[in-house]
Order: structure tokens, then sequence, then C-alpha cells
């Protein structure tokens, strides 16, 4: 067993907690809200590519879009019809967070209805037959699912840092009022930003396809939790943080489970989150904002 | 207050008794191997114990059926003792109290000799628990729970129980698959796993068969390739997967993937694998083995006709139940003819001495009263499933 092959195994798992850490960290910077109902957006998008792909025979590449595209609206509508009133309405913190909850739990309820509580079967959509990489064997999925994370890393950061949009979501997320003041429209700016987190969703549902080959109604609510845990561990709000927590907690649960034990790994990626909340209470790479009075 | 709880309860026992009296009323009519009870010292009479309607009824249905074949094939070959076996059973809607219920009828107003029943494992367990104090031959065609059968000396079972599977796929492994090295990797949080786990361990420990990784992972897991990627480097040569069919699902492409090349196994949970999996990834599972109950696609002759006489008799294809059903109830036969007499310390004493060959297999029994029998090794064939044969330690 070779130190190698553990890490990439890390990296692979972590690039999928990353994609939907980043769905977590933006949505929060931007509406301070921790959208319990991330995690079933990735249900959903898996289930869009189920029935392009398996029910309407659509090529992949088609799937691909239609999932991408439905998912970002679904994740719009959810804030439309579930955030938008109480955002306006200054409701406080608690009352979002029971109906981000109540979001997850009807989508989940919804998809059981609809398709069924047992997992539905997928075919491998990226060929999956190890290639001998300097004598390890890593699979084809593999490297594509760390390489589409990194280019939508970087994709991202350009689209916050370089665009106007992009600058739109740092004014909204600095300071929603302030930022009202100075003519931006924050209603779509937090609804593109639910969007852009969406579709992550939606591109990390497609790499778990092609990594896991199956799906259920249940698939978001452990990687959802997951991914929010990684999200917190790198400073949640924060981008890169979401990266690198996403890409920590996979090597450090893939470490712990091929040299200490492998049923260790929650405990050792919870341990490394408390020492590093101790520590840095925003996580990693979160900013210390002073509370504002 | 108190007078209350007591009317209360009153009325609960008088609900029950009634429902216990409508439900045998029922099954009176439809057992077609009860007759008048004026014979009675001309016949044996034997209980039976079966959900035949409720959410288990499928289960419950299938071993009653394979008991009434069972009947009909001893009573048209002479009987028992020379005597003709009258079979009368209750449903019991798959309710431990219904079940209690239906055997003290059973036993105070039917006279029944022997038992059996019941088929889920909560009910049995109810069941045994009254059977023991009347010291009741009873054995049970398909209650797997370990409990059971540790209640009392009087408790038999015609199927195996889940750790079995354990020892016998580590036989297996070692002798038909001459390995040498296994690995294992099992879900710490689910008792299937874990007993099949111990018991492989345990087995292969005997063998000679060398354990080189046993890996853990969590229920709920999704990604199991750092515990793979290590198994893979052990050399394994065969990899155990003691879990339900939706997680093998999952295991095996990525055990692929990782680049393990070795022969999987599992046991009785992998049943629907194939039909868990999109046609494209079935090249994983190719060659794997795993063991059953039973094997109804078997060739042996008896199965065969018995297939068939369960087809043309109820009008359906039997399961595995129905084989244990048969099974159960000609073991009770053998064992009273053996015995004798229709005196309980003599058939619990003949049932133990047990040496019969059913459909679902050779059976004799160990000090737990737990059947050594031989299972049904399935494999796996171009992307089907095939009967392989069956196997015993």
């Amino acid at each position: 067993m070779s130190l190698f092959s553990q890490i990439i195994n890390g990296l692979s798992v972590g690039s999928i907690y990353a994609l939907v850490a980043l769905g977590y960290s933006m949505v929060y910077g931007i509406v301070k809200l921790i959208n319990f109902a991330h995690g079933e957006l990735i249900m959903l998008g898996a289930y869009v590519v189920y029935v392009t792909l398996m029910l309407a025979g659509m090529p992949l590449w088609i799937c691909v879009i239609l999932a991408v595209v439905l998912t970002a609206i679904a994740g719009m509508l959810t804030e439309r019809l579930a955030y938008r009133r109480l955002l306006d309405a200054g409701a406080p913190r608690i009352s979002l967070l029971i109906t981000a909850l109540g979001v997850s739990m009807l989508l989940q309820n919804l998809a059981q209805i609809i398709f069924g509580s047992s997992a539905k079967a997928m075919p491998s959509i990226i060929p999956s037959d190890p290639v001998n990489f300097l004598g390890t064997p890593i699979s084809m999925v593999t490297v594509i699912t760390i390489l589409t994370t990194i280019v939508m890393m970087v994709a991202l950061t350009a689209l916050i840092n370089k665009t106007k949009i992009g600058k739109a979501i740092r004014a909204v997320s600095e300071d929603a009022d302030a930022a009202k003041l100075m003519g931006i429209h924050t209603g779509r700016t937090v609804a593109f930003t639910f969007a852009v987190g969406s579709a992550l969703a939606a591109i990390a549902a497609v790499l778990y396809i092609a990594t896991y080959r199956q799906i259920s109604p249940f698939m978001g609510s452990m990687l959802g939790l997951k991914a929010f845990v990684a999200a917190v561990l790198g400073g949640i709000g924060s981008i890169p943080g979401a990266m690198a927590g996403g890409f920590i907690m996979g090597v450090v649960e893939s470490l712990t489970k091929g040299y200490i034990s492998s049923t260790m790994a929650d405990a050792v990626v919870f341990g490394i989150l408390i020492i590093v909340l101790l520590f840095k209470p925003t996580g990693i790479m979160g900013k210390n904002l002073s509370e504002k009075v | 207050m108190k007078k209350r709880t007591l009317a209360l309860l009153m009325v609960c026992v008088m609900l029950a008794a009634a429902f216990v009296g409508c439900t045998a009323a029922d099954d009176g009519t439809d057992t077609p191997t009860q007759t008048n009870a004026g014979s009675d010292s001309e016949m044996i009479n034997i209980g039976g114990l079966a959900p035949l309607t409720g959410e288990v009824a499928l289960y419950g249905i299938n071993v009653n059926n394979g008991v009434k074949i069972a009947v009909d094939e001893i009573n048209a070959a002479g009987g028992v003792l020379g005597k003709q076996i009258n079979y009368i059973a209750y449903d019991e809607k798959g309710d431990a109290t219904e079940a209690v219920n239906a055997y003290n009828k059973l036993v105070s107003s039917d006279k029944i000799v022997a038992l059996i029943g019941d088929v889920t494992s909560t009910p049995t367990l109810a069941v045994a628990q009254q059977a023991v104090l009347d010291n009741m031959p009873m054995i049970t065609a398909s209650g797997t729970a370990a409990d059971i059968t540790a209640v009392g000396p009087n408790v038999f079972r015609a199927c195996f129980i889940d750790p079995y599977q354990g020892e016998l796929m580590a036989s297996f492994a070692a002798n038909r698959l001459g390995a040498k090295k296994a690995a294992i990797l099992y879900d710490t949080s689910l008792d299937y796993a874990v007993g099949l786990t111990d018991a492989f361990v345990a087995e292969a420990g005997n063998l000679g068969l060398e354990v080189v990784a046993n890996e853990g992972y969590a229920g709920g897991d999704i990604d199991f390739k750092t515990q793979l990627t290590k198994i893979a480097a052990s050399g394994a040569e065969v990899l155990f997967l003691p879990q339900y069919y939706e997680v093998v699902a999952l295991i095996a492409p990525q055990a692929r993937e990782v680049g393990f090349t070795g022969t999987l196994l599992g046991a009785d949970g992998w049943d629907s694998v194939v039909e868990a999996m999109d046609a494209g990834n079935l090249p994983s599972i190719e060659g794997s083995y795993f063991c059953a109950q039973a094997s109804l696609t078997s060739t042996d002759p008896v199965l065969v006709a018995f297939v068939e006489k369960y087809n043309t008799l109820y009008g359906e294809a039997p399961n595995m139940f129905a084989a244990l059903g048969y099974d159960a109830a000609m073991i009770m036969f053998d064992s009273i003819e053996r015995a004798g007499s229709t005196d309980s310390d003599a058939i619990i004493a003949a049932i133990a001495a047990t040496d019969y060959a059913g459909i679902t297999g050779h059976i004799t029994y160990d000090e737990f009263r737990n059947p050594i029998k031989a299972a049904a090794i399935m494999t796996i064939v171009n992307g089907d499933y095939e009967f392989s044969e069956y196997y015993s330690r």
C-alpha cells in the first residue's frame, strides 16, 4: 500500500466534499444562512441525470448541462419560495435554519415518493479502469474528479474577483444594506449566488455518479453534512477555505482509514475540527471580522 | 382508576380470545389435511404456526404450503408410525402475542404432539419460550435469530443461522477456491456483518486461511477506496463482503478500480445484487460466489418435483421458504418415526440425531440445535446468477 495512492483516494473524496462545501460557503457568505437543503440539491442533480440519461436516453453531455441548469433553477426557487420572505423580513437566524431543514426533508421525501427509496444503479459514465500512474493504479474517474474540482475552483475565484457580478456578491456579503444604497440589486445577487452554489452541487452530483455509480434519495444528507464540516473547517464564507477544508477532510479520512483504523476516520476528522476551532474559531482561512455593533 | 384499568384489561383479554377463536375457525376450513376429530387415536396431531395474512404473509404462506405438501406426501406413503398426520395450522398474522395464543390453543384443544413453526424470528422466539415449558418438540423453518434455539433443548430449526454463513464461506474459500490469503471488508455497525465476519475469521484460523486484511467501515459510508487499496496491496486472493446487495453494488466496482483482482465472496445478503447494478458494472462481480439457504434452480430431482407440485397445487412458483417448510416438516416426521412413539422426549432426542437429506441440503444438528447443513453456493456468470453446488464444511 503506498502513501501516494491513499492520498489520491483522499483527494478524490475530498474533491466532492470541496465542491459541495463551496455551495455552503457561498450561500453562508452572502446571507449568513446554513443551507441544510444543499445536500438535497446534489441528490436532485443526480436524479436529473438519472431521468435524462437512463429514462430519456439523452447523450451524456446534454444530461450534464440539463442537470446543472435545472439544479441551479431549483436552488433559485428554494431561495425565492422558502428563504426570501424570511430574509426580507429580517427573521431570526433560527427560523431560516429550521426552514432550510424543512426544505431538505421536503426534497428528500419528494424524491422518495417519485423514485422510491431504494438505490438506483447508474452506468459508468467515465471509464473506471485503473490506469497505471508511476506504478500505482489510479482510475480515470479519480483523475477527472480532481481536475474538474480544481478547474471549478479557479473559475469560481475568477468569477468572484474579476467580474462585475462577483464584485456585487462581495459587496452584498460584506454589507447588504450598504450595497443596496450603492445601487446593487441585492435580491438578484443573492439569487445568482444560490444558482452558482446549486450548479456546483449538480457538478458534484455528476462526479458522485461517476465515482459511485449508485444514487438514492438519501445520498445528499451524509455528503451534505460532511461538506458542511469541511466548510466550517476551512472557514465558512471563504472560497479557498471551502476547497482547503474539503481536501483536508478527504485526505485525513483516507490516511486515518489507511494507517490508523478504518473506523476512526470520523473521530479524527472531528477531532481536527475541534482543535482548529479552538485556536481559530473562524476556521483555517476564515476572516477574523470584529462583530459590528 | 384501578377498576377501570382492570375492566380495560378484561376487554382486551376477551377481544383477544374472540380473535383467536376467529383465526381457528378460518384456518380449520382452509387446512385440507385436517379431518374429523373423531379418529384422533388413529392420527398424529401436528401443529403449525405461520403468518398467513399481514406484512410477512408471503413467507408464512410459502412455509405453510411447503409443510402441507410434505404432509400429503407422508400420508400418501402410509403416514408416520402407521398413523396419518393431522396438520392443524393457525394464522398468527406475524404477531408474537397472536402466535403464543394460537400455540396455547394447539396444545390445549388440538392436543398436538409437535409443532412446526413459527416463521419469522420474533414470534418464533415468543412461542419457543412458551413451548419450552411444555417440553413441546418444535422446529422452525426459517427463524434465523441465534437466540431461538438457545431457549431450550426442545427447539430446532431447518435454516442455518446468519453467522454460520461466515464459517461456510471461509471453508469454501480455503477448500474449493484453494485460497491462502483472505481479506474482509465489513460494516462495523451492522449485526449481520459483524456476526458473519467473526465467524469467517474464526473458521479461517482453523483452516490455515490467513486473514491478511480485516477492514471495517461505518454504516452509511459510500467510499471504500482507502480500505480497498489496503486490501489490494495485502495480496488477498479472496475478499469477503458480508453485506446487503445495495452496498455490495457500491463496493465491488471500487474494488476493481483500485486494482483488486481476486474473487469476491458474499452471503445471502447478496441476493438481488445483479439487479442493483448497471449492466456496465456487472463485470466487477463476475465470478463472485455467495451462499443462500436454498437454490430452487438446482437440478436435484426431488427439488424439481417439489417445485412442480407446488406450481400445480398453488398456481405460483415457490420461494426458498416453501422448501424450508417442506424440510422442517420432513425432519419432524422422520424424527417421530425414528422415535417410535409420540413421547416428547423421544421425539426431541430423535430430532437431535437427525441425519436427513432435504431439498435444501443435507441436515444434521449441532449441540445448539442449529443445523449443520449445506448451503447453496451461487456464482455470477455473464452477469447473472448461476447455481454452483450445495456446499458444506
